[in-house]
Parts: structure tokens; sequence; C-alpha cells
């Protein structure tokens, strides 16, 4: 066994407070985000009438409007993130390897468009395909119909292409930088071997984009079950998703336990998926890693 | 290159504008647009008017505004101090793993849920928040750490750890290390997040509606407010303040940045 080596003062004088360096800030995310997490949990096992008992989920889970908002949270969800995969996909695809003016300001472009709030979406999808918005005006104008056929955005439908819109960005940027690492030589000896495009996509540039896309979706996937402001902003009395129910039940009923199973129930959804998101951002830069 | 025929090359093109354009480019325009507008009945809105900016003027949207870029500001130095904190003392220590995953959490729980947190912690004393614009601030802060965390973890990755070490050999001590070495070798990536939470902070509209006071309503709010009331050509008017002043402060952050970049 070797000699332990003594460690200089200077340098465990400058170690020692590392980690006590460390404590504000956890003290102060466990004190406003911690701390009211763990009170939600216990709000939720603690009904009005004192005691505590998990009386409030059976409550909750028997009531339909609970059902309907689970089901709907994970369909739309997942319906925006199967959506947005292919959309982005197709799109990140054009960017990087079919050479297009303006690429570069497009890539911009998305930067900025994920820095905005989702709730525009929807506010700009009212004036395209609202009541009496730009689809249905040219319908009544073109037919003389006294209304246009356009009447989905207060439906499942209306929250569903918000969403697909407003998260595609947000899965091309990983593919656009997979696609950026791709060696384009392996692109020309496809091609000079006889694969044409859609095979060269099949079996060259998919294989490359699926840990990105994996990333891009789970990420998206979760963004969808907390999504609120687009749900919100649609209006719909017949859409109501988890954060939609957490909401209602907390502000307009002063339900809190309610609030809080529900909150429960939808925090146990997103952190799944997102530790399976972790998980193969995870992997994804372990395989970057040994590559290199 | 993967498509060498022109035809099919133009095809594609064609197929992502007509893709690209309507999905992306069309929401903000359309937007943008019907701000300036009375009625949109037809392919073009009709009715040109700056009544809804001159209502922005003059009503409590000013005050809408004033309040979201104070809980952006406030909010953003707040997770800027606390995520470069972290990232900084959890550099080479071995619970750095676990203050990420700590730090990262906040993404992951829905916006809501946050706000119904707060709510429940804060509403009875010792610490009675609820109603004040300071447990807004709180939730907008807790909601942007963890993009200041990342950015500042991964800028600390990237950074070479000769400069640091050398102005330890020379004899400064950490502060000064900090101080005079790290932090001006951080300010690129610590002003890109600073952007990036100001903006995200501006848009905020989940957790806010869960907690906002009467007298401390952000502009996300109020564009709510009015679209939900039927009144959505000014609501457009209100959303286009929003995008302009995010854009004006990225714009400036990103000034800021090529400056610290070309030192």
């Amino acid at each position: 066994m070797a000699e332990p080596v003594a460690v200089p003062d200077a340098v465990r004088r400058r170690r020692f407070p590392a980690r006590f360096l460390l404590l504000p800030p956890v003290a102060a995310l466990g004190l406003v985000f911690l701390h009211p997490l763990a009170l939600v949990l216990w709000q939720s096992v603690s009904p009005n009438g004192g005691g505590h008992s998990f009386a409030a989920y059976t409550d909750v889970f028997a009531q339909a409007a609970f059902r309907d908002a689970l089901r709907n949270t994970v369909l739309i969800a997942v319906g925006a993130t199967a959506g947005a995969l292919v959309l982005g996909f197709f799109l990140a695809l054009v960017i990087a390897f079919v050479p297009f003016p303006g690429g570069k300001a497009i890539g911009r472009f998305i930067d900025i468009f994920l820095s905005f709030p989702s709730f525009l979406i929807t506010l700009a999808l009212l004036f395209v395909y609202g009541s009496t918005g730009m689809a249905n005006g040219l319908w009544t104008g073109a037919t003389g119909a006294a209304r246009g056929p356009f009447d989905f955005l207060h439906t499942p439908w209306g929250v569903l292409l918000a969403e697909i819109t407003y998260f595609t960005p947000f899965v091309m940027r990983p593919l656009l930088g997979a696609f950026s690492q791709l060696e384009t030589a392996q692109l020309d000896v496809a091609a000079s071997l006889g694969a044409r495009a859609p095979r060269i996509v099949r079996q060259v540039v998919l294989p490359e984009a699926l840990p990105s896309l994996a990333a891009g979706g789970s990420l998206v996937l979760v963004m969808c079950l907390n999504e609120f402001g687009i749900v919100l902003f649609t209006g719909a009395k017949g859409v109501t998703t988890l954060p939609v129910l957490v909401h209602s039940k907390a502000i307009l009923d002063g339900d809190y336990t309610g609030a809080c199973v529900v909150a429960v129930v939808n925090i146990a959804l997103s952190l799944a998926l997102y530790g399976l998101y972790r998980t193969l951002t995870t992997r994804m830069e372990g395989d970057r890693r040994a590559r290199a | 290159m993967l498509v060498h025929s022109r035809r099919t090359r133009r095809a594609l093109q064609a197929a992502f504008l007509a893709l690209f354009l309507p999905v992306f480019a069309l929401p903000f325009l359309v937007v943008v647009t019907a701000s300036l507008a009375t009625r949109w009945s037809g392919v073009l809105p009709s009715g040109a008017t700056l009544d809804h900016y001159r209502a922005v003027a003059h009503a409590d949207a000013l005050d809408a505004l004033t309040t979201s870029v104070l809980t952006a500001v406030t909010a953003s130095v707040l997770a800027l101090v606390t995520g470069t904190w972290a990232a900084l003392a959890a550099r080479g220590s071995r619970l750095r793993r676990a203050i990420e995953v700590l730090f990262v959490l906040p993404v992951a729980v829905p916006s809501v849920v946050v706000g119904l947190s707060l709510l429940v912690a804060f509403s009875k004393p010792p610490f009675l928040l609820n109603g004040t614009s300071t447990i807004v601030v709180l939730a907008h802060a807790v909601l942007v750490t963890a993009f200041a965390h990342q950015s500042v973890t991964a800028a600390l990755d990237r950074l070479d750890p000769a400069y640091e070490q050398a102005a330890a050999s020379l004899g400064a001590s950490p502060l000064r290390v900090l101080v005079r070495v790290k932090v001006p070798l951080l300010l690129p990536s610590l002003s890109a997040a600073a952007g990036l939470c100001f903006a995200l902070s501006m848009g905020e509209l989940s957790a806010t509606m869960m907690l906002y006071p009467p007298d401390w309503v952000p502009l996300p709010v109020k564009v709510f407010a009015a679209t939900d009331r039927g009144a959505l050509f000014p609501g457009a008017a209100l959303a286009v303040l929003l995008m302009a002043t995010t854009l004006l402060v990225l714009l400036a952050v990103s000034r800021i940045r090529t400056k610290a970049a070309h030192r």
C-alpha cells in the first residue's frame, strides 16, 4: 500500500469549505422548492377534517373529470410529441442536408422562437382558425355560407396543433446539432454506392439521429404533460388536462387537498419521463465522449 | 449532399417552406398584424388602426409591463446568483451529479405545481407571502434557476483550468481568482443565461396564474385576461408589447456578449 500523501495545509484549507459553500444555494432551493413540494405531498394525504388518509386520492380518482383530464393529458402529449418528432425530423433534415439560402437565419429564428411563451401560438391560431378568423373568412367569402367549416380550436385537435407548432423547434435543435456532426463523406459514399436518398436517410442518417430524437422527444413529452398556457388560451371547456385541473381545483374551487392530489399524479408522471430523458441524454453524452 | 437531382431539391425546399413558414413564421406575423386591425374576417385583416397601441400607452398595460420587467429582472438576478454559486461550488465536488439533478428538477415539475406548492407553503405564518409580489418573483426565480445553472455548468466544463491554476500559483486568493479570472471568463455564458432567464420569466404564465395578487399583474396575465373577455385585438397589441420587450433585451444581451467575447 502506498504511503498516504500529505496534503499541504494551504490546499486542505482551500478544500475544506468547498462543501460548505454548497450550502447556501441548496438551502435556498430547499426553502422555496423542495420544502413546498414536500408540503404538497403532505397536504394530499391530509384531508380538511384532520388526520391522515388516502381518502382524497380515492375521491379524486373516482371523479370523471380527473379521469378525463388524465386521458386528455396523456393522449395530447403523446400525439403532440409524435407530431413534433416527424415534423422536426423532416425540417431539420432539409435545413442540414439540402443546401438552402438563409439556413443560418432559420437557426437563429428557432432560438428566438424557443424563448417566446407558448400561449402566443394559441393566440395566433385564434386569428387564423377562430370563428371569425382568416380561414373561416376565406370560406364564407368564397361560398357565401354563413359560417366557416373550421371549428376545431376549442377541441383537443386545436390544442394538439398548437403544441406541435410550439414544441417542434425543441426537437429540431438537438437534431441540427447531431446532423452537424455527421460526416457528409458518409452520405457521399452511400450515394456513390448507389443508395438513393430515402435509403440514405433510413440507413445512415436515422441511426445517427436516433439518440437526439429520443432525447428531444422525451423532453417534449414532459413539456407537453406540463403545458398549461396553450390549453388555458384555447378556452376549451371540453379540454381539461392535469395542470388545468390543478389550477381550477385550487383557484376556482379552493379545494387545496384535491389540487394537491392531482399535482402529485402530474409530478409522478413527469418525473418518471424526465428520468428517462436524463438517462437517454447522459448515455448520448457518454457515447459522444467514447467516440471522441 | 443528400439530393442530387435539382428537381427533387426544389420540391423538398418548396415542401420545407410550405411547412416552415405557415407553422412557425405565420403565428408572429398574424399577431403583429392583428394588433393593427379592428376586424379579421378575410384573407387580410381590415380596419387599420393604432387604437390598440394608444390604449396600451394610456391604460394599465404599462403598469403590467413594468411589473413584468421588474419580476423578470429580479428573478433572473436571483436565479443567476443561485445557479452560478451552485455550479461553482459543485465543480470538482463529489456531490456534483446530485447538485445537477437537484437544480434541474424544477424543469421537470409542472410550473402550475410549482405555483401550487408555493401557495401551500407560504399561505400561513411565519412565512405569509401569499398575495404579495414576492411570491410571484420567487416562483419565477425557481422556474428559471435550472436554465441559469445548466448554462453556467456547461460553460465551466469548457473552461480551461490552466487560467485559474496559473492565477492561484501566483498567489491569488480563491476569491481573487473568482472575481478576476473565472467570472470574466464566464461573462459571455452568464449574459446568455441572463437573456434566457429574462425571456422565460417575461413569458411565464402557468405559475403566475396560480399566484398573482391584484396589485402585481404581469403582462402575460393581462394578455390572457384580454383574450378571455373576447378582446382579441387589444390582446394582440399587448402580446406584441411583450414580444418586442423580450426581443430588445435579448438583442442588448447578445451585444454585451459579443463585446465580452472580443475582449
